[in-house]
């Protein structure tokens, strides 16, 4: 399955800003970006949100991902 | 449950007005907000603070303070430690100088002392040592080579080399060919804007009320938006056990975002347990205004690319925001929010944050989002002049909607934004005549909205009556729409329910009150706690009558068999389960715990017009409209208020708002008098228009109503006086003198 | 420093209390006596969210000495209702929804009362400047506004 990265993150995969993984969750996700792409690993550490078939969860591991579902990565949110 | 399913069902409670729970206590002066309760024995604490915008501190002498009679506690950033966790350690260098003062204001040392007047006299006699360092107040001086450091070392990896150590993080979104798109145009727009740095203006100063014991124990009574935020934070400066520190959440006199954090509290706790007696902080205004959480401070270019017939072939805008004296992330939500509203092949938004000796930044309403919205509706604006194009047809020409990919990745589900510029261009406001000099604008506007962490305790009383405690301060009026929602799913009166807001030693963990969460989450996390008990009652009955639970069902407020094999038996109303539940096996309760998702996007339009007055610059606001849509309106009165109240900060934002600062540094405006408000006076009537365009990730089809609203001011405004005067403005307030130079600039 | 001794009548009711010459009347009914529906977002006149009579006529009590209350008759929003019966005021903006936070609603009742005392049938811009001097962050004021104006209308037909 694809992950979408915003763009200043392409700095840590070698300008690419569309990810191949394997991952059923978000956290297999999580682990496995900072395991191929160690760059992003500061990033995620301080917190990242996904988007997921448009909707957005802010932190949640076990949230199933289906092979066609459209992932985006995004920085963590908070709001007023 | 399939939360994702539409519902299609006919609501009793869930869209009608009943009154506030809250009401009848605000408006006799009995409910009880942060500087309200006092405590046998309580001291008054106050703060020492720096009238430097960057010194160092050399030396703090408090021996003359301490040596004051009447006098119980001093304390210095020398009386904390220092968490190992860099966001914590920022939290508690910003509440208690450390080293160094970083902006006009910054606390340096506090006192507790057996009245405000020995404390104030105490602090007198606090003598600090300061060795004053360059400053930059200015966001864009900030980012100059030679500019003075705030704070070394504070950029992340995440920035391109070759820049200011002040820029403490980058980011880049967007998708698309962006110099195709723009090769494609027959018009570009590129245009530099800047926006002041304005606050939240809460009427009620920042108050709390702590108590520790020499036993390690603690109690808070504060205005906060999150207390059990206030807890982590606390607990965490103060080298606490969460459960020994219990938070209790006052009534709130305003939030909008500035009470997410904490400014006074860790102080106020390490008074009392240095002074072995409670202790009180109230801020004054002037401490609200120089030493709380205002806005980002912002500069930002916009590039447009449009058809003639105004098709929006590329975008992009550059954000450089400052978030004052720490780093700051607001930009990241400026850069994703700013073309939110359009469907675009090609765009891209870049965001820099910089470090100024300003307070640290907290959320306003939507935040980041209005200052970038702003610039790109101004853009989009003088392209629609250009054109000789209808700015709404053209907003509607480009509008994101169902499966647009959005310029911050993801694509979008079910959406109002269509639906909401529809309804603005068929409102007999957007057909009404203008009088000579008169003009409008209009502006789109979004926010993310976000769920998250929430627990809800629902508990059926014996006398039938229901108590559902939630963990969210109630800042617009959520506890009616949490008992609105109690009540419709369990299908009883609004009246039988009373919600209440939970201390944090009585409910699980829940998110700070923010990103227009609380109407979402809290709600759907009641729903499931009713959906809980209401299985938990049905099994009851299915005891009762001798049946399997599964033949039992819930309708109306009453369990009834499933059907003609289950049994003939009379439903049972829920007073009826209720006042027998001790003899068929106890109280019941439902209950829910989760992370929230599924909180829709929101979208709002805003038609206002205006007349400028050629001779002083002032601006007055004629006529003003908000269309939004809040996916379901559990209480409509206060969806509308959301619209009003947001829309009112708004256009204070955009005429008058202003942080202040002088080439010494300083603030020059710490009070209301000079930061000045929209008063009554200042405004027309502001309409409203809800409309309903179901969220998918609610039962009810809720969507989160309240920031949204604070967006589309700024451009809206803007857009109308730009039209007004025959001039395009880009700097954010329009002051009169703001308004007098680019009418001069424009030698009309 | 020398306390002063104050007698005065608050909402109808004899008071006797002492304040410092400095202290202001605010800081008096809320420390001193308990009053806390007053309340302080400003301590400047800027803000009215301490509004109270003094004497019938309608002031910041945080420019006021307490001092200054020394025979005089206080009104605050304490006194408003009258036992367990709202002013039609008070009714009003729970109907209208025309408070949210509430932190600024006490000065706007006791500043619209004062008002309908003297203007029992105000224009909407006789009303929105009246109450120009009390901030409110949270509505957009149209709420209040309507509220004062149907507590006008009832109170005019009463």
């Amino acid at each position: 399955m694809k992950v979408k990265i915003w763009g200043s993150l392409s700095a840590f995969t070698d300008g690419r800003g569309e990810l191949e993984v394997e991952a059923e969750n978000f956290k297999q996700l999580l682990d496995q970006l900072a395991e191929q792409y160690p760059g992003l690993k500061p990033q995620i550490e301080r917190g990242v949100s996904l988007a997921l078939d448009g909707w957005i969860y802010r932190e949640a591991w076990f949230t199933p991902i289906g092979p066609d579902s459209e992932v985006v990565l995004m920085p963590y949110m908070q709001g007023g | 449950m399939n939360m994702r399913a539409k519902s299609e069902r006919a609501f009793k409670v869930v869209g009608t007005r009943p009154p506030r729970p809250d009401g009848v206590d605000k408006v006799t002066g009995r409910a009880l907000y942060g500087a309200d309760v006092s405590a046998p024995g309580m001291l008054a604490g106050r703060i020492l603070r720096s009238p430097h915008p960057h010194a160092e501190i050399l030396s703090i002498d408090t021996s003359a303070a301490e040596a004051l009679p009447g006098v119980k506690a001093v304390i210095t950033s020398a009386d904390f430690g220092l968490p190992e966790d860099e966001s914590l350690r920022d939290i508690q260098d910003n509440c208690m100088a450390r080293g160094k003062a970083l902006y006009d204001g910054h606390a340096v040392a506090a006192v507790a002392a057996v009245s405000p007047a020995v404390a104030g006299a105490a602090l007198k006699l606090i003598k600090v040592e300061y060795r004053p360092l360059p400053h930059v107040t200015d966001v864009d001086a900030a980012f100059a080579k030679d500019a003075p450091v705030v704070q070394a070392g504070r950029t992340l990896e995440n920035v391109p080399p070759g820049v200011s150590e002040n820029v403490t993080s980058f980011c880049e979104f967007g998708h698309g060919d962006l110099a195709g798109g723009f090769a494609k145009a027959d018009r570009i727009v590129s245009r530099s804007f800047t926006t002041a740095a304005t606050h939240q203006g809460y009427i009620e100063p920042h108050a709390c009320l702590a108590s520790m014991g020499s036993d390690g124990k603690a109690d808070l009574w504060c205005c906060t938006q999150g207390q059990y935020n206030v807890r982590s934070v606390c607990a965490g400066i103060l080298g606490m056990e969460a459960s020994q520190l219990k938070v209790t959440a006052s009534e709130i006199g305003g939030g909008f975002g500035g009470k997410t954090t904490v400014f006074i509290e860790p102080v106020a706790l390490a008074l009392s347990r240095k002074a072995g007696r409670p202790v009180k902080i109230v801020m004054t205004r002037d401490e609200v205004f120089r030493a709380t959480g205002p806005t980002v401070t912002t500069s930002i270019d916009v590039k447009i690319g449009m058809t003639a017939t105004g098709r929006i072939t590329a975008a992009e805008a550059k954000l450089r925001y400052s978030g004052g004296a720490f780093p700051c992330v607001t930009v990241d939500m400026g850069a994703q929010a700013a073309f939110a509203a359009y469907d675009l092949e090609a765009v891209r938004s870049l965001g820099w944050n910089v470090l100024t000796n300003r307070p640290k930044e907290a959320p306003y309403r939507a935040p980041g989002a209005p200052q970038a919205i702003y610039a790109v509706e101004s853009v989009v604006d003088e392209l629609c002049e250009a054109l000789g194009l209808d700015p709404l047809e053209v907003r509607l020409k480009n509008a994101a909607r169902k499966g647009t990919k959005s310029s911050y990745g993801p694509t979008f589900d079910d959406i109002g934004l269509v639906a909401t510029l529809e309804a603005a261009k068929a409102h007999p406001h957007y057909a009404a005549p203008l009088g000579p000099g008169q003009a409008r604008g209009l502006s789109c506007g979004f926010w993310f909205n976000f769920g998250g962490n929430t627990c809800v305790s629902l508990n059926i009383n014996t006398d039938g009556t229901v108590s559902v405690t939630e963990g969210n301060p109630d800042i617009g009026g959520s506890r009616a729409a949490i008992s609105q929602m109690a009540a419709e799913e369990l299908g009883i009166a609004y009246e039988k329910v009373r919600t209440v807001v939970a201390d944090t030693s009585s409910l699980g963990h829940n998110d700070v009150t923010d990103g227009s969460r609380v109407t979402f989450s809290v709600g759907l996390a009641t729903i499931k706690a009713a959906r809980d008990a209401i299985g938990k009652m049905c099994a009851r009955v299915a005891k009762i009558w001798g049946i399997d639970e599964d033949a039992v069902f819930w309708e109306g407020g009453y369990a009834k068999p499933a059907g003609p094999n289950a049994g003939d038996f009379p439903p049972m109303s829920l007073a009826e389960i209720a006042a027998i539940s001790f003899q068929t096996g106890g109280p019941i309760a439902g209950h829910h715990e989760f992370n929230a998702d599924g909180a829709g996007v929101s979208f709002g339009v805003h038609l206002c017009d205006v007349e400028v007055d050629r001779e002083t610059g002032a601006t007055k606001i004629l006529r003003y409209t908000v269309f939004q849509d809040a996916g379901k309106a559990v209480h409509p009165a206060y969806v509308e208020g959301q619209m009003q109240g947001g829309a009112a900060q708004g256009i204070g934002w955009a005429l008058n708002e202003e942080y202040i600062y002088g080439a010494d540094g300083r603030l020059q405006n710490p009070g209301f008098l000079d930061y000045r408000v929209p008063v009554a006076s200042d405004l027309p009537r502001i309409e409203t228009v809800i409309l309903e365009i179901p969220n998918p990730g609610h039962p009810y089809g809720v969507r989160g109503v309240g920031e949204t609203p604070i967006v589309p001011p700024l451009a809206a405004v803007s857009n109308a006086m730009s039209r007004a005067i025959g001039a395009r403005l880009n700097r954010l307030p329009m002051s009169p003198p703001t308004v007098l130079k680019a009418l001069n600039a424009a030698g009309a | 420093m020398k306390t002063v001794h104050v007698a005065a009548t608050i909402n109808g009711d004899p008071v006797e209390f002492v304040c410092e010459p400095h202290e202001s009347l605010l800081d008096a009914l809320r420390n001193r006596l308990g009053l806390t529906g007053a309340k302080e977002g400003c301590g400047t006149g800027d803000c009215g969210a301490c509004s109270v009579t003094l004497n019938g006529r309608l002031v910041c009590s945080c420019l006021v000495l307490g001092a200054e209350a020394d025979k005089a008759a206080i009104g605050t929003i304490e006194g408003m209702a009258e036992a367990d019966r709202l002013h039609p005021l008070q009714q009003s903006f729970i109907d209208h929804a025309a408070l949210q936070c509430g932190v600024c609603t006490p000065g706007i009742l006791v500043a619209a009362k004062a008002l309908l005392e003297r203007n029992p049938d105000p224009t909407d811009t006789e009303v929105r400047y009246w109450l120009a001097g009390n901030l409110c962050r949270c509505t957009g004021y149209d709420k209040i506004i309507q509220a004062v104006q149907d507590a006008a209308r009832q109170m005019r037909h009463a």
